[in-house]
């Protein structure tokens, strides 16, 4: 039992993907550590929003294993992992709402597909959840009606709903204004510490990721590239860190994107453009 | 250059193939979420409400218009041989052998099948479907599944509104304004008109043209490209296809009732 304690969440071991001809992951081993808030950064384009796909088993790898609490995803039947997918919330990007629901509906909507509590009851916890993230006052809205940093705290009120085991964010700052991005921070590092969660976050938002994640991954070019606490990469002498943290346009991400020659290029301008 | 249009061809064919092959893939989920739908019969109603009840406008003032003019029609070819007796006949028989079934099916793929595919076409692009998943609800039985059944209920009971409708439209114009004999118009219409042979045949039409329908609908949506463009490609699809797929059909469908 205690060694189960210990053991990560989320155990990634060799992970390929491809999407077409383009390698997303080519070789990625991973721990999620249970009761903490892990960070996966890097840069657009390297996958993050992939990999948390990969987690909940929503898409496949090609080669490798994902085991979620000591379950390898991919190999379980449809209900085990229907099952498995209660025990997790994934945070999407865009807030996923239900579009043709209001706020409350939307909070209560896993409960009334999973459960069969009475009325009053349901009611209650979708007030609770609606109450950690602030919008109690809301609940009558549609989601339409919503600003983006609110309809991802509903989306947060819902993902919870279940009381997860996990839960996996998917760049909850992007596109937020300061007051509501430093609200999801709190947020975010608040639930996970109330609740006992395991908390993912994708981001590229370096700065608040860094300021709440017990433990960060950077990725890029379908590989781990650097990871430790924010502390140890902030010291780390790995120049992929530092030009990520730091955000310098060149360093081992080229600014350009691959391309001839520059001259060459230049050069035969007249004539491509004839031909 | 021979070569890059046997390429091209190759790809197409194998695109083609690949569609139908997802085509039937969702139709076998669709058709094995079936029970689990009638389990939640309040999704079902809802979902009868907006693909059945909210047809049922253009479906009646359609029905109306095609049964005046089968009626118009009708009477001046039956007049010319001094038939004009049999128009409740003529009527009756066009409309429930054909016209309610096709023109019933080509209306539901405007109305209701187009509004389907955009439903579910946008759900996927807004992650809507995909939510869900992760929430651990299955699509295919909470959202797919009850418009499927929803649409292979409906489309009968359009097509019969849609025939009776047509019948009255009929009787107005042959009986009240062209003054064919109301008695002979609904005597001949009984004693010509088959419940087996004319009513079954065209019920059991609907049945197969609500299935193609509301099929081709979902399974555009489903597997539309999660883009702006992409949805509304889709709903055009849903519509061409549908109306093709029901034609053809339908031509099968009477060479196999009617043929003999």
């Amino acid at each position: 039992m205690a060694q189960e304690e210990t053991a990560p969440l989320v155990r990634i071991r060799g992970l390929r993907f491809a999407r077409g001809e383009r390698m997303i992951f080519d070789g990625v081993d991973l721990d999620i550590h249970r009761g903490g808030i892990t960070a996966i950064m890097g840069p657009s384009g390297t996958g993050k929003t992939t990999l948390l796909k990969l987690i909940g088993g929503q898409l496949r790898p090609l080669a490798g294993t994902i085991e979620v609490d000591g379950q390898n995803v991919h190999r379980l039947s449809r209900d085990r992992l229907y099952q498995l997918r209660k025990r997790m919330g994934l945070l999407f990007q865009s807030g996923a709402l239900l579009t043709d629901l209001n706020v409350f509906e939307n909070v209560a909507f896993p409960l009334r597909e999973h459960t069969r509590l009475p009325e009053s009851m349901l009611r209650d916890l979708v007030l609770m959840k609606l109450e950690a993230v602030g919008l109690r006052g809301a609940r009558t809205l549609m989601p339409s009606e919503l600003s983006g940093g609110m309809a991802r705290r509903v989306a947060l009120a819902r993902a919870i709903a279940l009381d997860p085991m996990m839960v996996m964010y998917d760049e909850p700052f992007t596109g937020q204004d300061p007051i509501s991005m430093g609200v999801l921070v709190k947020l975010i590092r608040r639930l996970n510490d109330a609740l006992g969660l395991t908390s993912v976050v994708v981001s590229h938002d370096v700065q608040e990721t860094a300021s709440i994640a017990d433990y960060i991954y950077l990725l890029s070019g379908g590989k781990v590239v650097g990871q430790g606490t924010p502390q140890q990469l902030g010291d780390s002498d790995s120049a992929w860190a530092q030009q990520f943290l730091k955000g310098e346009p060149d360093g081992p991400v080229p600014f350009h994107y691959p391309a001839p020659d520059y001259v060459e290029d230049l050069m035969v301008g007249s004539e491509g453009a004839r031909s | 250059m021979i070569l890059d249009w046997l390429q091209a061809l190759g790809q197409r064919a194998l695109s083609f193939f690949q569609r139908l092959g997802r085509g039937h893939i969702t139709l076998y989920y669709l058709l094995i979420a079936i029970p689990s739908v009638l389990l939640r019969p309040r999704l079902l109603l809802q979902q009868i409400y907006s693909v059945g009840v909210l047809t049922l406008l253009i479906i009646l003032v359609s029905g109306l218009f095609v049964g005046m003019v089968l009626g118009l029609q009708g009477y001046n070819t039956l007049v010319r041989f001094g038939a004009e007796q049999s128009l409740g006949t003529a009527v009756a028989l066009t409309l429930l052998r054909e016209m309610a079934p096709v023109v019933t099916a080509l209306l539901f793929a405007g109305r209701a099948g187009s509004a389907l595919t955009a439903e579910i076409g946008l759900m996927k692009t807004t992650e809507q479907l995909s939510g869900m998943e992760m929430m651990a609800v299955d699509p295919n039985k909470r959202i797919l599944a009850p418009r499927f059944l929803a649409g292979v209920i409906s489309m009968p009971l359009l097509s019969l509104i849609f025939g009776a409708v047509g019948i009255m439209g009929g009787y107005i114009v042959g009986v009240g304004l062209l003054g064919v004999d109301e008695g002979a118009f609904w005597s001949q219409m009984q004693a010509n008109v088959d419940m087996r042979e004319d009513i079954w045949n065209g019920i059991i039409k609907s049945m197969v043209f609500g299935v193609v329908a509301t099929w081709i609908a979902i399974y555009e949506g489903n597997d539309a490209t999660p883009t702006s463009e992409g949805v509304s490609r889709a709903t055009t699809r849903t519509v061409v296809h549908t109306s093709l797929a029901v034609l053809g059909l339908n031509f099968i469908l009477t060479a196999l009732m009617f043929g003999d």
